[in-house]
Parts: C-alpha cells; sequence; structure tokens
C-alpha cells in the first residue's frame, strides 16, 4: 500500500483516474450532446437504402479456423515464454527440450498450412 | 508515518495525473500531427483554420464531439454497443502504464521512480490488456447491427488474434536477453547498448505485427472505409467514435513507447534529460508510422493471413532457437 513504491497500489489509482477520465467524457456526450432522435437516424446504415435481412449473419468457416489456431500457439506460446526466462540456468538440456518444443510446433503449422487450414479463397466451388 | 504517506499519496496523485495529461495532450496533437504530416505528403494544407496553422484543430475536435447527437442504431445490443468504445480507450490508458518515463527522480530526499507501477509481470501485462482490446473492436462490430460493422469486427478479431502470436513470440528474445518480464528491467539492460543492434530480426517481426495490432493503413481491413464504409465503428457518433479515434492515437503512442522501451534503448541517451530521450523515441516510431501510412496501400486479406501466418511466425520461432543456441554458445 505504499505510495512511494509503483507498485500494485499505483495501478489500481491510475485505473480508477482512466476510469473516470473515460466516464466523464460519456457523461459530458450525454450532458451537451444534441438529442433529436428519429427513424431515419437510428436506421443502420446500408447505403441509403432500408437494411435488408439480419445483420448477424453467418460468417465464413476461417474465421473460426483462425480462432481455434491461435488457441492452440498462444498456449504453447506461453511454456515458451516460461523457459525464456531461465533459459541460461536450464542450460543445454533444456535447449535441445525446447528445440523439440519449437520443431513440432512448426511442423504443426506447416501441416495445416498444407491441409488448406491458411488458405483464403473462396470456399464455394466454381463450375 | 501517517504524515509521509498522505505526501507519497498526494505526489502519486500528481504523477498519475501528469502522467495522464501527457498522454491525452500528446495523443490528441498526434492527431493533428498526422494530418498535416500526411496533407504535406499528399501536397495539401491539411488543418489552416482553427488557430494559427491549426494548432487549435484537437480542441475544435473534442468541442464537436462532445455537442454531437450520440445514436443508437435500431436493433443494437445496448449494453455491448454503448461499452465497447470505452473498453477500446480503457486498454490503451492502462496499457501505457508499465513503461518506464525516465530514471528516478529525487524530490525531498525521497526516490520517485517515473513509471506508473513496475509490474514483474510488465510484459504479459501489456499481452493480456492488448488481447482484451479485441473485445472493444469485436463487440463494438456485433453489437451495432450494422452488416458493415459485423464484418469489420469479425476481421478486427481475426486480425489482431492472428498477429498477436508474431508480437508475443517476437519479443521472448528480448526476455532473454534482459532474464526479466519487468520493463524497468529490460530498459536497465539496455544501459550499454540498445537491443535493436542485437535482435534487428525482432524488432521488424514486432514492429509489423504491431502495426498490424493497431489497425493502421497498411493493415486497416476492419476498418477499410471504400469496401466497409468504417468498418467496426460505421454506426458510432459523437464521443463513443471519439473514444475509438482516442484509443487509436493512445495505441500509437503506447506502441512507440513499447518499441522505445524493448529495442531502442527507453530513456538511455546522451546529454538531454531521460524522458526528453524517451520522448523523441516515441514521436520518431508514431511519425514513421504515419509515414507508412501515406506511402503503402491497403493489402488484401489473404495477403495480411499470409504474412502473419506464413512468414512472421516461422521466422520469429527460428529466431528465437538462434538466440538461444547463441545464448548458451556464449556463457
Amino acid at each position: 500500500m505504499s505510495p512511494w513504491e509503483p507498485g500494485v497500489f499505483s495501478l489500481i489509482l491510475y485505473t480508477i483516474m482512466v476510469v473516470a477520465f473515460v466516464a466523464s467524457q460519456l457523461f459530458l456526450a450525454a450532458w451537451l450532446g444534441e438529442k433529436k432522435p428519429s427513424v431515419e437516424k437510428s436506421r443502420p446504415y446500408e447505403c441509403g437504402v432500408i437494411p435488408t435481412g439480419t445483420a448477424r449473419f453467418r460468417y465464413p468457416v476461417p474465421f473460426y479456423l483462425v480462432a481455434i489456431f491461435f488457441l492452440i500457439f498462444d498456449i504453447e506460446g506461453a511454456y515458451i515464454f516460461t523457459w525464456a526466462v531461465v533459459y541460461e540456468e536450464a542450460g543445454m538440456p533444456a535447449l535441445i527440450q525446447m528445440s523439440f518444443f519449437i520443431i513440432l510446433l512448426l511442423v504443426g503449422l506447416f501441416y495445416i498450412w498444407k491441409h488448406g487450414g491458411l488458405d483464403w479463397k473462396a470456399t464455394y466451388k466454381e463450375e | 508515518m501517517m504524515l509521509t504517506w498522505m505526501a507519497g499519496f498526494l505526489l502519486l496523485i500528481v504523477k498519475l495525473a501528469v502522467v495522464l495529461f501527457f498522454l491525452l495532450f500528446v495523443a490528441a496533437y498526434l492527431v493533428w500531427v498526422e494530418r498535416k504530416f500526411l496533407a504535406r505528403l499528399q501536397i495539401r494544407y491539411g488543418p489552416n483554420r482553427a488557430g494559427k496553422f491549426g494548432l487549435l484543430q484537437p480542441i475544435a475536435d473534442v468541442v464537436k464531439m462532445v455537442t454531437k447527437e450520440d445514436t443508437v442504431p435500431d436493433g443494437a445490443d445496448k449494453a455491448f454497443f454503448l461499452i465497447a468504445p470505452a473498453v477500446v480507450a480503457t486498454t490503451a490508458f492502462l496499457m501505457f502504464s508499465v513503461v518506464p518515463l525516465g530514471s528516478d527522480l529525487t524530490l525531498f530526499g525521497r526516490k520517485i521512480p517515473l513509471v506508473v507501477t513496475d509490474l514483474n509481470i510488465g510484459l504479459l501485462f501489456v499481452f493480456a490488456l492488448s488481447s482484451l482490446g479485441v473485445y472493444g473492436v469485436a463487440l463494438g462490430g456485433w453489437a451495432s447491427n450494422s452488416k458493415y460493422g459485423l464484418l469489420g469486427g469479425i476481421r478486427g478479431a481475426a486480425q489482431m488474434i492472428s498477429y498477436e502470436l508474431p508480437l508475443g513470440l517476437s519479443l521472448i528474445p528480448i526476455i532473454m536477453l534482459a532474464r526479466s518480464f519487468s520493463i524497468i528491467d529490460i530498459v536497465d539492460a539496455q544501459a550499454r547498448y540498445p537491443f535493436i543492434l542485437v535482435q534487428p530480426v525482432a524488432f521488424v517481426i514486432f514492429v509489423i505485427s504491431a502495426m498490424a495490432e493497431s489497425k493502421r493503413i497498411p493493415f486497416d481491413l476492419p476498418e477499410a472505409e471504400n469496401e466497409l464504409v468504417a468498418g467496426y465503428h460505421t454506426e458510432y457518433s459523437g464521443m463513443r467514435f471519439g473514444l475509438f479515434f482516442l484509443g487509436e492515437y493512445v495505441n500509437m503512442m503506447v506502441f512507440g513507447g513499447i518499441v522505445s522501451v524493448l529495442f531502442l534503448g527507453g530513456w538511455h541517451g546522451p546529454l538531454l534529460p531521460s524522458f526528453v530521450w524517451l520522448f523523441i523515441k516515441i514521436m520518431l516510431v508514431a511519425l514513421f508510422m504515419i509515414w507508412v501510412r501515406g506511402t503503402l496501400p491497403r493489402l488484401r486479406y489473404d495477403q495480411l493471413m499470409t504474412i502473419g501466418w506464413k512468414v512472421l511466425i516461422p521466422v520469429a520461432l527460428l529466431n528465437i532457437l538462434a538466440t538461444a543456441a547463441i545464448g548458451i554458445m556464449i556463457h
């Protein structure tokens, strides 16, 4: 709790100040802003025509794949992070083990690459 | 005892207020610098009506945004719609808290560190917040009940999580050199030479992926104006749009700050005071980003993903292995 140290207390105080600033801007905008709602104004923008259909459409599968790949590689990245701090003390055996791990990662990346997981072509078949 | 605590508390409040004001002020004038510099690159004048050389333009912008109507489109998910811009702005501000602004000041015989907080996991904190920033983009796009918004939000989310991997992996060699996640330790480790000299590959990977993270040209597909109007913030108006905007420019500052402390030696430099050096470095990085924006065209989506997954990630992984092997061989 010492205010002289740049610790968590300082961070909490800073967070409170940032949130207060953002809230004050939104409050000012709500207070001073124009308020003339109308049907036309609150319609979602679609180049001037009346919006057709739902805006929460189904999105292409590759986006979902990217999210899955991200999860896998990010967790594996976390292992590398922990090793990076102590790589010198851990020495040669750890280097060999981590090299094996990283090469395995690269092989995995190469595998999804070869299977078209990273391709962004049109997914429908052209006649 | 109580008195020293109170004095320290007041001093801390002043320090934090100065940091926050500095961020806001420089971010506001970064908008002016960007518009002016971009205009010069395109042989235009840029803003020149409000004040001398348009210097009052940021103030005019704030007044205008505050007094505009805050519209919520029909069918929007109101709670998420209202909170998304605040998420973007808040995470951007919080990321700056781990950047050391200079060497310790001494006041009344007490040391005052010029940093908001020195976390021993400083770098991981930055990653965590930059991941949280994705929520602002994805939720803002999804909640606004607009097709452009949703497309922008999905693109933004996929792009940001893809580039998060090379962003994180490119910094592992830096952690190996400094042997710590704390950004203060990393700056101290660069007292003799900046890390850009020993890690040029990591520097290039980091700069490219950080530019993709901040969604600026040539990586501005989530808000590509000639295909998606304005992407995830199409439906936003007034101060909520302003918060997205502010978040982007604070992010530029954060990016400049992080590049400076990790690769360019932080506040280390001859002659000038330490915080002046850091400011110069941040501004140089920001000017570089504006210059890139004025020079390069936008990438296509498959090119964007190809660079991220097929080039940056393998190169970053190999760079880790090479750094570790050389480090162990030397010692």
